[in-house]
């Protein structure tokens, strides 16, 4: 049961909570003023972004349920200008830790996809649907469009030039 | 529609979230920190308002950094708030999401260790060479 427990949480995040929760500790010992500014400022920033989690929350259940490794797979079989596009559809919907899509990629690898198609899925998995409400309630979405537009061509440009530095044999 | 699979879906949807919450609850404390200690003369100093080398600055600190890619755009909010250029914040939130150092080991192993180190040095420049297009598109 306690190991089961362990694994909800990965070490690193607690760590991080546990040294930034110690220096509020430290702050309302020996600055009160400062720690009160503080934590004002976090809770103002915690309530703006809960309505926006609440939607981050529902994109990534429908992301879960429409999104599975079959469809990914599927779709890899097409060929030419589909594959690019493919690549960077895929890389976009695709959801979960990365080192679960590793695997995946390496079988399409030993069945024949190009090293490029792989850098392009892997470039396209920075653009995450799901968050971009956080992101558009940041930088706006004339920012957010612009730099999707930028990343997807600039995840082409590096699958072409990985696709001929690293051939598949 | 599958109702078990949806069930799963949201179940995996709510369990991602709960996994998040102790780094997302420890940035939010931690932007509330940086935004009220550190004077915004230090970004000024750090950020120089040259394109090139503050994209340069933003690309090594979210290369650096690791962490789920909300953690960055809260991060570059913030550092966009402070006066910090576009180019400085684009790069960083690029090279977060796309430079994987934590990950290479890992990719190498499976895909290649070739392919792995030129994917990762390509997304590095490439967060530069973004981050200057998008000062220049947005506005220095």
């Amino acid at each position: 049961m306690k190991e089961k427990k362990k694994k909800h949480f990965s070490r690193t995040s607690f760590y991080f909570l546990g040294i930034i929760v110690s220096i509020y500790l430290i702050l309302a010992i020996l600055k009160p003023g400062l720690f009160y500014s503080c934590l004002f400022f976090s809770l103002r920033l915690f309530v703006r972004l809960i309505p926006i989690f609440a939607l981050v929350f529902l994109l990534m259940a429908l992301a879960n349920y429409f999104i599975t490794k079959e469809f990914i797979t599927r779709h890899f079989q097409s060929s030419g200008i589909k594959k690019w596009l493919f690549a960077i559809v895929g890389g976009i919907l695709s959801t979960g830790p990365i080192y679960i899509w590793y695997l995946l990629l390496r079988d399409l690898k030993e069945k024949g996809l190009g090293n490029g198609y792989l850098a392009t899925f892997l470039y396209n998995r920075a653009i995450k649907v799901p968050l971009l409400p956080v992101a558009i309630l940041y930088f706006g979405l004339k920012y957010i469009i612009v730099l999707t537009a930028l990343m997807v061509i600039v995840s082409v440009i590096q699958g072409i030039l990985i696709n001929r530095a690293v051939p598949v044999k | 529609m599958d109702k078990s699979r949806f069930i799963e879906s949201i179940r995996k949807a709510s369990y991602t979230l709960y996994r998040m919450s102790p780094m997302i609850l420890g940035i939010v404390l931690l932007v509330g920190l940086i935004s009220t200690l550190i004077p915004k003369s230090f970004y000024f100093y750090l950020f120089r308002k040259n394109p090139v080398q503050d994209a340069f600055i933003g690309a090594v600190i979210g290369s650096i950094s690791a962490g789920n890619p909300i953690t960055s755009y809260i991060l570059g909010g913030e550092f966009l708030k402070q006066g910090i250029g576009i180019s400085a914040v684009t790069a960083f939130l690029v090279a977060w999401v796309s430079v994987g150092i934590i990950q290479i080991p890992m990719e190498g192993m499976v895909l290649g260790w070739k392919f792995s180190l030129l994917r990762n040095i390509l997304s590095f420049f490439s967060a530069i060479i973004i981050g200057i297009i998008m000062g220049i598109i947005l506005g220095l």
